[in-house]
């Protein structure tokens, strides 16, 4: 296996100049994910404007793979609606833990096939997730808030 | 340790052709194994007993009259006996064997659990705790001598301290006569740093232990496996290590405790073996070490331990301890040319062992080891199970190479070569 599939140029690239990163306002909820074997921390920010993800912002430290997937979920997720931006972490999630048998679709997740490589490293797939996994939870969390105020 | 420099060389190539493991290849490349503080690669004498024990005298211990069950008994009791002379206990009843040093720690830790909740006046006093009594600890400790004396100090309202580290990766002991006082009932330190490779001296902590008359415990997982330990001149009450890192199989660990202190400790688990008398309403308990070895134990990892032990000490813990301090030097030297490289923790090759990790400027750990990986060369990277000692230095997780008997300086520079690589993607 060739270490360049894994360390990919886009990957590269979203490592070296991450795109979104700092925490900003407004937001709805904050959270914090962390990778407890390597020490990974994520914390992220999204707000959600009439149904849309209207920001995503974060600040971690770690990896190349963790750092660079989240600013690639900044990217990619932020102004697509919330059902489109969880169906799309979905797809995310199937790829890198699919052990390369699923065949990416580029349609949906853009620059993040860049991560398919990660699939054939199962020690780096947490990596992979930890800003998906952050933005997952911080949306549920939101949508609940918001259910809780319409109530 | 003092006369490491009198032991007789070791022979590093005929080492190496006793592990089978070392003529592979990773990735296309020599495998370059960097990690025993991880766990040790298994010489084929100890591969060799742990199936000659299955093929030939498989049995249960300790209750069978039958030929086979007196072979495992014997075997298994034989190992304990090579274990006490390996650091020098008075007596091989002072061995407990345990699943790993986690559980040797976490079975005094549990005792005196026992002991605090235990209103009988029959209990010690020495393992009893409450508010006002304290544990302390260091700061370069792994996980596991830190968290079953976080739980301990919760649930009996004793309070927890411990040894600060400085700048240079050693014990600060400036207030040590604060730190252990009247009111401290035992301290708990590492001999060898799995993440610093700080070799820590006990001499003046242990005085100030008897001083005010309280327990020391050792934890010597990383340094059983490589030096000398003598538990009489350590002068501590409890040492606790594991099989696996010294060349023996995974499963197997163990509590030294001196006699008295074991004989006055109240059971951890509870189960066969470990019994006297058991009526449905209660149970006396056998004297050490079978008080504290409920279950069947891992019979064929303690047979295999007591291989790895023969194979240490034919090859001459001086000459190890005096071989890995070389390669310790060596490593650190070639280290020092990698440009962005710093050394977290001693950066000589006096007071510590031959696990050495480091930061690479600008690259994560985790990468490192990815790109290091795909060279074939093995390597822990991560916070090592000790996160406050890196938050104490200031990283999030280190690059951590940890050298034993079997590993060469070609090897060292396998590692710079490669680093290099690390340096070429992340340029």
């Amino acid at each position: 296996m060739d270490i360049d599939q894994l360390y990919h140029d886009i990957i590269m690239d979203h490592y070296r100049q991450p795109r979104g990163r700092g925490l900003r306002e407004p937001y709805d909820v904050q959270v914090r994910h962390v990778n407890p074997t390597c020490g990974d921390e994520v914390d992220l920010r999204v707000r959600i404007v009439d149904g849309k993800v209207a920001d995503i912002s974060y600040e971690g430290m770690g990896c190349s793979i963790s750092q660079a997937s989240t600013s690639v979920a900044h990217e990619l997720l932020t102004g697509r609606t919330v059902t489109e931006a969880l169906s799309t972490v979905e797809r995310f999630h199937e790829m890198v833990g699919s052990r390369g048998q699923i065949e990416p679709d580029e349609s949906v997740l853009e620059d993040a096939v860049a991560f398919a490589g990660v699939a054939k490293y199962p020690a780096r797939v947490k990596c992979a997730l930890l800003g998906w996994m952050a933005f997952k939870d911080a949306v549920v969390q939101a949508q609940e808030l918001v259910g809780g105020k319409d109530e | 340790m003092t006369t490491a420099t009198t032991a007789p060389p070791l022979d590093v190539e005929r080492i190496r052709a006793d592990f089978p493991i070392l003529g592979r290849e990773v990735n296309g490349r020599r495998l370059v194994y960097l990690d025993s503080g991880n766990t040790s690669q298994k010489p084929r004498q100890v591969i060799d007993a742990v199936r000659e024990h299955f093929e030939r005298h498989n049995a249960n211990v300790a209750r069978s009259v039958h030929t086979l069950g007196t072979e495992a008994t014997a075997a298994y009791e034989g190992a304990r006996a090579k274990v006490a002379r390996f650091i020098n206990a008075p007596s091989a009843e002072e061995v407990v064997f345990t699943k790993n040093a986690s559980e040797a720690i976490n079975l005094v830790a549990y005792a005196m659990l026992a002991a605090s909740v235990d209103r009988g006046s029959a209990v010690d006093p020495r393992f009893r705790l409450g508010p006002g009594d304290e544990i302390v600890i260091t700061e370069m400790e792994h996980h596991s001598n830190i968290v079953p004396w976080q739980l301990l100090c919760e649930r009996t309202g004793a309070t927890l301290r411990w040894f600060g580290l400085t700048d240079e990766g050693r014990l600060d002991e400036s207030n040590l006569d604060d730190l252990v006082n009247p009111r401290t009932k035992l301290v708990s330190m590492v001999l060898v740093s799995n993440i610093l490779g700080t070799a820590n001296d006990v001499t003046r902590i242990a005085a100030r232990v008897r001083e005010v008359g309280a327990l020391l415990m050792i934890d010597g997982s990383q340094a059983v496996p490589h030096r000398p330990v003598d538990v009489q001149a350590l002068d501590a009450d409890f040492l606790a290590f594991t099989g696996h890192k010294m060349l023996g199989p995974t499963g197997i660990g163990v509590l030294w405790g001196r006699g008295d202190l074991l004989a006055a400790m109240p059971p951890f688990l509870g189960g066969g073996s470990m019994i006297e008398t058991v009526t449905m309403e209660r149970s006396t308990f056998a004297p050490p070490p079978a008080r504290f070895e409920a279950g069947t134990p891992p019979i064929a990892e303690a047979v295999g331990l007591g291989v790895a032990v023969d194979y240490l000490t034919a090859v001459g813990m001086e000459s190890i301890a005096a071989y890995e301090k070389e390669l310790a030097g060596y490593a650190l030297a070639r280290l020092h040319e990698v440009p962005g490289l710093r050394i977290i923790g001693p950066d000589t090759t006096e007071g510590r062992g031959a696990t050495i990790s480091f930061d690479l400027a600008g690259v994560h750990p985790h990468d490192v080891g990815q790109i290091l990986d795909a060279e074939g060369v093995q390597v822990r990277v991560g916070h090592h199970c000790a996160r406050p000692t890196c938050v104490r230095f200031g990283v999030p997780a280190t690059t951590r190479v940890s050298l034993y008997l079997y590993n060469t300086t070609e090897e060292i520079d396998a590692l710079v070569a490669a680093l290099e690589k690390v340096r070429g993607v992340f340029g």
